[in-house]
Order: C-alpha cells, then structure tokens, then sequence
C-alpha cells in the first residue's frame, strides 16, 4: 500500500471519505513525518494535538455522515497567518511568544472546513526574502539536492519556505502560503511543487500578519493543481474584516477543472526574454509553449513594455508600506520589548526595534522611511505608484491580445543557502518574473516544468486575468498533464 | 540622489531603530546600492498618469456605526510584555 504521506489533499480527501483509512491514521503519519524531518527546519512551532483533534472530529463527523470539503486533511500553516493560543511570529525575534487571542479568516476557514494543523511554517522574516534566510528560527533547507553528489545546502525559495519545502518532502500533502512579491510562485518553483496567488482580494487578508498592504495576498501551495484548487476554495471568501476583500461568491474552481484549453490565445512577453537568463529556463519555457500548443490553445506573442521597471517600483512600494505596517512593534502591546535601562519611551522603542527586527527588515524599514520622507515622497514613492499604473496597464492591453501568459516562475534554479545572502539585489532580482502579476493584483500559478541538468526544478508561470483563477488552474492542468512531473527529492532528512 | 551617516542616522530616528556607529557605516553603502537601483524609474514618462491606488476596483464599504467589538481586555492585555492594573506598561514619559 502507497504510504499515506505520498497521497496529495484529493486522494486524501476521497480515500477519507470511501473508507480506506482513518483520518487518524493520516494524521498520526503526517505527525510522524514531521518530526521527523526537522532537519528541513520547516516548521517553527509542530502542532501535533491540533492535527489529531481535527482528524478524530473527522472521523467522528464521517459516521454521523457530516463530512466537510477538507475533512481528514491536515495542513501546514504559514507562521505569518495568526492561529489562536498558538505562536505566530511571522519568524522575526519582535513577535517572541506571540500568542494572538483570535484566528485569521483564512486559517479560521480551513478548519471550519475540516482541516487540522500540523504546525507553523518558517518564512523569511515578515515575508521579506526569497531564501528563507532571514528567519530568526532559522535557514529552512530545501529537501532537494544537486545531482553532482554534493551536499551542498540548497534554499527552498522564500519567502514561503517552509510551507514550500514541507510539501516537496511530503510531510504535508498541502500548506498556506503568501504572496507579496512572488513569495508562493518562486518558492514552488524551487521546489517542484504548485502555488497560486489568487486575484487580490480574494483570501482575506484578515489576521495575516501584514508586510505590503496593497499587495499581500494568500494562496494555496500543494503537489498539484487540483489540490490547489481544492484548498483555494476553502480559503478564499468575502471578509467584511478585510476593507479590500471582494464581495464576490467563491467559484466551484474543482469542479469547474477542466484541461481542455482548446482555442484559448496565451501570451508570450517579449520583455521576459532577459539576459543573463541560463539557457535551461528559455529551453524550459519553449517546452511550455509546445506543451500548450498541444492542448490546442494559440500562442501569440505579446509585449509588457514597463516590465523592466516592475522590481525597482516594488522595492519602493513593498517597503513604504512595510515601514507603515511595521510601526505597530513597539514594545508595549505584544511581543519583545527590550528595556535599555535609561531615557523613556523613545529609547525603549528604539531598542526594542533595533534588537527584535532581523537585518533584512531593518533595511526594508529604513528604506521605505526615505522615500515616504518630507522632499522624497513624490520622487520615489509617487513615481513608483505611476510605474505600478503602467504596469498594470501593461496587463490590461496584453489581455486585448490573449486570455493567459506564459512565463518563467524564476531567472534559475534554487541557489545554494548563502550564495545571494550579500548581496541584496542579487537577492531582488529573483523575483524579477513574480513582481509585474503581483504589482497588478493578477491570479498567477507556478507548476513544475522539469528539472535542470543538476536535477533541480524549474516552474512555470500562468498569469491571468483579474478574478480568472480558473482559466489559470485549467491551462495549468493542461499544462501538468503533458509536463507529466514526478521527480521528487530522495530523503536524507 | 544618495545617503550619507548624517541622513542614515536621520532615517533611523524617524524609523525608532536605535544603530551603531559600525551599523550607520555598513547601512550607508546597502542603501546607496538600492537607492541607485531604484533610482533608473525617473527615466519612466509618467505624464498624465495616475499614481495606482488600487489594484482592482473596489468601493471601500460603510459599516453601521454601531459598537460590533469590544469587552476584550484581558485578550488585548495578554501579550503585552508589561500591564499593570488592566493597562499597558511603559517607561515613564512625563519628567
């Protein structure tokens, strides 16, 4: 019998309910798998109780034939999602021992749908990274490995890291994860799994410990579209909490799957041809486009003229916000609060920030302080806000001409922890394919292409429409289907 | 346009982060990288539009003005590092 832990959220959820086995019996392997791998340093806080109370409620709720969408399914959780009485930190030191009285909307709607947890998953610190080296708890390390016999430890991608590198180990069939930046879509890229950030507006931001206002968005990382579409489901929803939730009814995307894409027009952008790029992701890509020219959709080229200005504009916007956002820790409401023993308030605060935000933050903070600043604010956070307007026109005029994109998820493969810790650009540039969706509100999917000639894998992108989740989840299923991905990481952990 | 220590430390001030003199030094140059990298978004013609306020059209909704919350003390005094008497704690403000 295949071990439970190989099965995805769908298989799961219908051997649960066919009585096949037990959602305990999911549970405690799940469980099991998770301690076991604590080597990954996936998981900040393990919540093993949790996993078992919901699976026993399920199986409770299974003989009285109450079965809900996620019933049997546990999950990981993002740390930056507040979870009620358990630690939330968003993995910075300013948040120790944070316990929030309340839920967010989006966990609370996973276990009303029947889902338990199986813990919180590390991130980069405040979601402000693509390594998940900026941790206070840590560098996650990916489950995969280079071909070349080396041990070298990879980066599973960030800032969702953990949540990525839990799934890619299977020891969570499905996990929460956000998207500021590209922060779901780098990390599945890296990591041979899917994620979807959805149109912005869709999940509740609700309770999700906030970085980039305009842009943070929830979204579903699992082992395939399906999966995807199942979580997304249950997490997406109107939230009168949320002042940008959209009021709008979640569609039936499972039901609705369907990877006949015939005579659907996809877009190439010209300005994602960029140098500098590996030959292995422009070979990957035009694999993609013969894949969905298989499927019988159309392939048009089209042009997203500002794309080259998407990352600049979002170093600027992401970090005013976050400067904003992040003024809230101040040492007096909850989390650490560091006393220097003489002057008052100020210099409390002063201490408290300087020893509980990690470097990375601090950079963010200070950046988006200057250019929020009295004689700066129209020079660079005004300019930044036409750019995005351009940006996202750009979008706009492109969808005159075709119905989704296709585009790498990233300019390469996963780098070696460490590699790109030095150099902060080096770092950005990661997102460079991610941020233009992102910067325009789009629902956009990565889904595992294949692997490099390391044996590591490379994702593609499919971007859509605003409020399109569906077209993006079919093309992506037509994509799967013909990508036919199964390479996984060999355990060592 | 770029920084130097004086403004660094100016940004710190604003931003309530306390740094070192080492730390000012390591900042001033990390901030000039990406203040130069961002800076190629003046050659972008802006003109005529509208900076973006919103990434998908959306009327911000009116609630009833009515009490929906509250009566939540020891919930909101439960992570606080310091309360006493049912309220925060800070270091003394006033001399």
């Amino acid at each position: 019998m295949t071990a439970l832990t190989d099965l995805g959220v769908a298989a799961i959820r219908d051997g649960f309910r066919a009585g096949s086995f037990s959602a305990r019996e999911v549970a405690d392997s799940f469980n099991e798998a998770v301690a076991k791998a604590r080597a990954l340093n996936a998981f900040i806080v393990e919540t093993p109780d949790h996993a078992i109370a919901a699976a026993e409620q399920a199986d409770r709720d299974r003989s009285d034939g109450l079965v809900k969408p996620l019933s049997g399914v546990p999950i990981g959780m993002k740390d930056l999602f507040a979870t009620r009485d358990i630690q939330t930190t968003a993995a910075s030191g300013i948040l120790e021992h944070f316990e929030p009285a309340y839920e967010s909307t989006v966990s609370a709607k996973l276990f009303a749908a029947g889902a338990g947890m199986l813990g919180k998953l590390n991130m980069d610190q405040f979601a402000m990274g693509s390594s998940n080296e900026t941790s206070a708890y840590g560098n996650v390390v990916s489950p995969w490995r280079r071909n070349d016999g080396g041990n070298a430890p990879l980066t599973p991608g960030g800032s969702s890291g953990g949540s990525a590198a839990a799934v890619a180990a299977r020891i969570a069939p499905a996990v929460t994860g956000t998207d500021t930046g590209g922060s779901i879509r780098q990390p599945a890229a890296f990591t041979g799994i899917t994620g979807i950030k959805p149109t912005y507006g869709r999940c509740s931001r609700w309770g999700i410990v906030a970085f980039a206002s305009s842009l943070d968005q929830a979204g579903p990382m699992a082992r395939d579209v399906r999966d995807c579409a199942i979580m997304l489901e249950a997490m997406a929803g109107f939230d009168p909490m949320d002042s940008t939730s959209l009021d709008l009814p979640v569609p039936h995307w499972e039901a609705a799957l369907s990877s006949d894409i015939r005579g659907k027009r996809i877009g190439i952008p010209k300005e994602y041809r960029i140098e500098g790029v590996p030959p292995e992701i422009d070979a990957v890509w035009e694999q993609g486009i013969a894949w969905m020219k298989d499927a019988g959709a159309e392939i048009v080229e089209v042009s997203l003229p500002h794309t080259r200005y998407a990352l600049p504009a979002y170093y600027i916007i992401a970090p005013a916000e976050a400067s904003s956002n992040l003024a809230r820790y101040d040492g007096v409401r909850y989390g650490k609060r560091v006393d220097p023993g003489q002057g008052g308030l100020a210099e409390m605060y002063e201490a408290t920030r300087s020893s509980g935000f990690g470097a990375e933050v601090k950079r963010r903070i200070m950046i988006g302080t200057y250019v929020l600043s009295a004689g700066f604010y129209d020079a660079y956070f005004n300019q930044a806000q036409k750019v995005r307007a351009l940006i996202a026109r750009d979008f706009q005029q492109a969808w005159e001409k075709c119905d989704l994109l296709l585009a790498p998820t990233t300019p390469s493969a996963a780098f070696g922890l460490g590699e790109k810790s030095d150099d902060p650009i080096a770092m950005y540039l990661n997102d460079v394919f991610a941020v233009p969706a992102s910067l325009a509100g789009l629902p956009a999917m990565s889904v595992p292409a294949g692997l490099d000639s390391k044996g590591l894998p490379l994702g593609l992108q499919i971007i859509g429409r605003p409020l399109d989740e569906q077209g993006v989840l079919n093309a992506g299923l037509a994509f799967e289907e013909r990508a036919g991905f199964t390479a996984r990481p060999e355990p060592w952990w | 346009m770029s920084v130097d220590t004086a403004t660094v430390r100016h940004i710190a001030k604003l931003a309530r982060i306390a740094v070192s003199d080492a730390e000012v030094e390591a900042l001033v140059p990390e901030l000039n990288n990406i203040l130069t990298w961002v800076e190629q978004l003046q050659e972008v013609d802006v003109s005529g539009v509208e900076p973006m306020t919103a990434v998908i059209p959306n009327q911000l909704r009116l609630r009833d003005d009515i009490v929906t919350d509250g009566g939540k003390r020891d919930d909101i005094l439960k992570n606080a590092p310091v309360a006493e008497h049912g309220f925060f704690a800070v270091p003394k403000v006033i001399e």
